[in-house]
């Protein structure tokens, strides 16, 4: 699959970024055949089919063996684009137990990006930019809502995008593979600032993240964290928020 | 084969003044003549198109730099709130279902008129008065309706759009919505009651098909969007709580409610123009349809899998069953595919003539194609994922919707003679197609390239990037030759104006509204032909060319 084209898609960072992203190249594969097949017929009959006088050609209406062929091999392809599917998906949607958990809220402006068990909290609006820090290959788990309005969660390089909504809490896993800062970005209409509600995913290694926790240990961040996840917790709770029917 | 049925009334007695009645404004305000409703129709659909694409040149110019200021971030919000509102309710259906088809559909059939005719004229107030309702958002203090033309549930409650944008929004819809509704029961008991003699329904043309399997859809779908805006309007103004969350009300249920509408509402949308072009390349092909019952088949299965699909504008909100909506979703493509290689295969060994209705038909057929392939990516969930609410999906839409926009000018070129009796001018009508074709894919690309680099849809500002704003720059040039395209109709009006006289049959047509006069009097017909095929006037003018199954022709040549 490396030395297929990625036809304006990018592998990305995480594990599942990257089977998306062969997934998008099997997809592009079949496109390119039969766009290009359906594009070479249509050109064919515009060359040697054209009108070239007031004879009257064969009127002929039915084929059934052509037609039966042009109605099994779509269904064979979509059965063989299911089954890839169904692979990518099941892996991208399953979330395994993990230590690190981090809960996403977005709201109208801005993120907050909490740490249960740490007094780590993250708040940003719009061009503050707020920034997601977590650990390279360690499954990360998400738990996203939002306290507003409905809007999304998305990172380019994660070839992954959430509705966050309000009511709801999502939950998903990533496993980034290289570290770095990735650009996120709010993508669900959410009102007048929806394009500049920004943020950053900050992907370093295990022993940089236990640090940057760390940092946070202290009795002014402690307060600040409770203070905060109470906050949140009481403006959900008057939202009576539900776990999603299918676990995404 | 020459005989013709005893006409019902005959030539002479209505060669006078066939109908005696008030003449001007007031036969217009009056009128109950579904080809002057159909006109009415067309008309102000027309210019429904000028209006949302001005917007559209509004927001390319504004995304042309990052940074652009031509208009607020307020202004742009309801800009593209509104440019897709009045192009999907205002332009795209209401010119399939009720301009073309009103004019056309009874006379396929050989009925004298719809069978409401009464029905009919309300159905076209109903959606002027929707048109004007909705735009006048645009004139209160608040502005238009701003939160994008899906309305999502919380940003559409009274807390996140106070104004009386809003409500003007939803009133507008819920008038066009009603007038549609009228439009789908009028278009059933046409087709089901006023067929003529011999019209049996595996006769009947294919548009008349797609316009009776698209009524009924209108009839499952356009309820259900109904029921939804008068949820909302309660929850806006009654206190109810149906898709807030703190009352105990459910945001994503709005979602449900409006794609079970909005994605048979694709159908809706795209159906009559498949129908149209199915008709067009025929004709211009000399001709039958190839594979006229399998295209049926194809219809009724893409409009049976259209009611099971619509939670796949939904896989990212995490609560839906990904696999059956993908699999759905997937299928599609299969009596998808095989209208496409009807088409080519109607094409095939034919005498294929290039005329302005053609060349559009051809650019409907290319762009069609591209926007049906990128489609197939977004049946599938991870890939979903990856582009959802990004440009790759705007660019997907306005591939589809674009290549209506090619059917529309397809069927406007073929029947202007069933509608003015003229002909419009076939040179600027091929400058047109070229201006639209080439415009409409150096706009849609670009925008794919986007979507797959990252860049979300609905933003007033994006990051300065100088890929993204060179991509951005070319789809603003894009828009520009499609706003040219539509300067050429317009003009072409205006040059063609009462010019070129058509005759009854200038396209040596298939089905009977090639038989009658252009335009077609009072109640469409002095005469008509016997109809034992899907083809009555071909069969009348070339009894000797019938159409037969691939190797027939030579065991009738014995």
């Amino acid at each position: 699959m490396n030395r297929l084209p990625g036809f304006g898609a990018s592998p990305g960072v995480t594990t599942s970024s990257r089977s998306v992203y062969h997934l998008w190249q099997g997809f592009s594969v079949g496109a390119v055949i039969v766009g290009a097949l359906v594009i070479a017929l249509m050109l064919w009959s515009f060359a040697f089919h054209r009108r070239k006088g007031d004879a009257i050609p064969a009127q002929t209406q039915y084929h059934l063996p052509l037609e039966i062929i042009y109605t099994v091999i779509p269904i064979l392809i979509v059965i063989g684009l299911f089954a890839a599917t169904l692979v990518v998906e099941n892996r991208e949607v399953a979330n395994p137990k993990t230590d690190v958990n981090i809960d996403v809220n977005a709201f109208q402006w801005g993120w907050e990006f909490l740490y249960p068990g740490h007094n780590a909290v993250v708040f940003g609006q719009t061009t503050q930019t707020p920034v997601m820090v977590m650990p390279s290959n360690e499954n990360v788990h998400i738990q996203l809502t939002a306290t507003d309005v409905i809007h999304g969660f998305y990172v380019h390089d994660f070839n992954f995008s959430r509705y966050a909504l309000p009511g709801v809490y999502n939950d998903f896993t990533f496993r980034a593979v290289k570290n770095g800062t990735f650009f996120g970005q709010c993508t669900q209409l959410c009102g007048m600032y929806h394009s500049l509600m920004y943020f950053r995913v900050k992907v370093v290694s295990p022993a940089a993240y236990q640090a940057w926790l760390n940092s946070f240990n202290n009795a002014k961040a402690a307060k600040a964290a409770q203070a905060a996840m109470s906050a949140l917790n009481q403006q959900l709770s008057t939202d009576v928020a539900t776990k999603p029917a299918y676990g995404g | 084969m020459t005989d013709t049925l005893t006409p019902a009334v005959s030539h002479d007695a209505h060669g006078h003044d066939e109908h005696h009645g008030p003449s001007g404004i007031i036969k217009w305000l009056t009128t109950t003549d579904h080809k002057i409703i159909g006109l009415s129709y067309t008309v102000t659909a027309v210019m429904m198109f000028v209006i949302g694409g001005l917007f559209a040149e509004i927001i390319r110019f504004q995304l042309a730099s990052p940074n652009g200021n031509l208009v607020s971030l307020a202004q742009y919000n309801e800009l593209f709130t509104m440019h897709g509102s009045v192009m999907i309710y205002l332009f795209v259906g209401p010119f399939a279902f009720g301009a073309l088809a009103n004019i056309i559909v009874p006379i396929q059939i050989g009925a004298p008129d719809m069978a409401f005719p009464r029905l009919n004229a309300l159905s076209y107030w109903l959606y002027l008065g929707g048109c004007i309702t909705m735009l006048s958002g645009f004139f209160t203090a608040g502005g238009a309706a701003n939160f994008g033309w899906v309305g999502y549930a919380p940003l559409s409650n009274s807390l996140n759009a106070p104004g009386a944008g809003a409500d003007l929004w939803i009133g507008g819809l819920l008038l066009t919505g009603f007038s549609a509704i009228f439009t789908g029961v009028n278009l059933c008991a046409t087709v089901f009651y006023l067929r003529a003699p011999g019209m049996t329904m595996f006769r009947m043309p294919i548009f008349t098909w797609n316009l009776l399997v698209t009524a009924i859809l209108i009839l499952l779908a356009f309820p259900v969007l109904t029921a939804g805006l008068i949820m909302l309007y309660a929850d806006r103004h009654f206190g109810t709580h149906i898709f807030t969350n703190g009352g105990g009300g459910v945001p994503v249920l709005w979602q449900h409610i409006f794609w079970f509408w909005g994605h048979p509402e694709v159908y809706i949308l795209a159906l009559p123009f498949f129908g149209m072009v199915t008709d067009i390349i025929a004709t211009f092909s000399k001709k039958p349809v190839f594979g006229y019952k399998g295209m049926i088949f194809a219809t009724l299965s893409i409009a049976a899998l259209s009611l099971g699909v619509w939670a796949h504008h939904m896989f990212t909100t995490g609560v839906v069953l990904l696999p059956f909506f993908s699999i759905m979703s997937l299928l599609i493509a299969v009596p998808t595919g095989i209208k496409m290689f009807n088409w080519i295969g109607t094409m095939w060994r034919g005498q294929v003539w290039f005329s302005a209705s053609m060349l559009m038909a051809m650019g409907f057929l290319f762009t069609f194609l591209i926007g049906g392939l990128t489609g197939i990516y977004l049946a599938s969930p991870p890939l979903d994922f990856m582009t959802h609410d990004t440009y790759f999906v705007v660019a997907h839409f306005h591939s589809v919707v674009m290549a209506l926009v090619f059917g529309a000018m397809s069927g406007l070129y073929f029947w202007a003679p069933k509608i003015t009796g003229y002909l419009l001018n076939e040179r600027i009508g091929k400058a047109q197609f070229w201006f639209l074709f080439i415009g409409t894919q150096v706009f849609t690309f670009p925008l794919y390239l986007l979507g797959l680099y990252g860049m979300p849809r609905r933003m007033a500002l994006y990051p300065l990037d100088p890929q993204w704003q060179h991509l951005n720059e070319i789809s603003t040039f894009g828009a520009v030759l499609i706003g040219i395209s539509t300067v050429l109709f317009v003009v072409n009006i205006g040059v063609s104006w009462k010019k070129y006289p058509a005759g009854d049959n200038p396209w040596d047509g298939h089905t009977l509204e090639w038989f009658t006069t252009s335009p077609p009097p009072h109640h469409n017909f002095y005469r008509l032909p016997k109809i034992r095929s899907e083809r009555p006037t071909w069969d009348y003018n070339h009894p000797e060319h019938v159409a037969l199954a691939h190797g027939k022709h030579e065991e009738a040549a014995k």
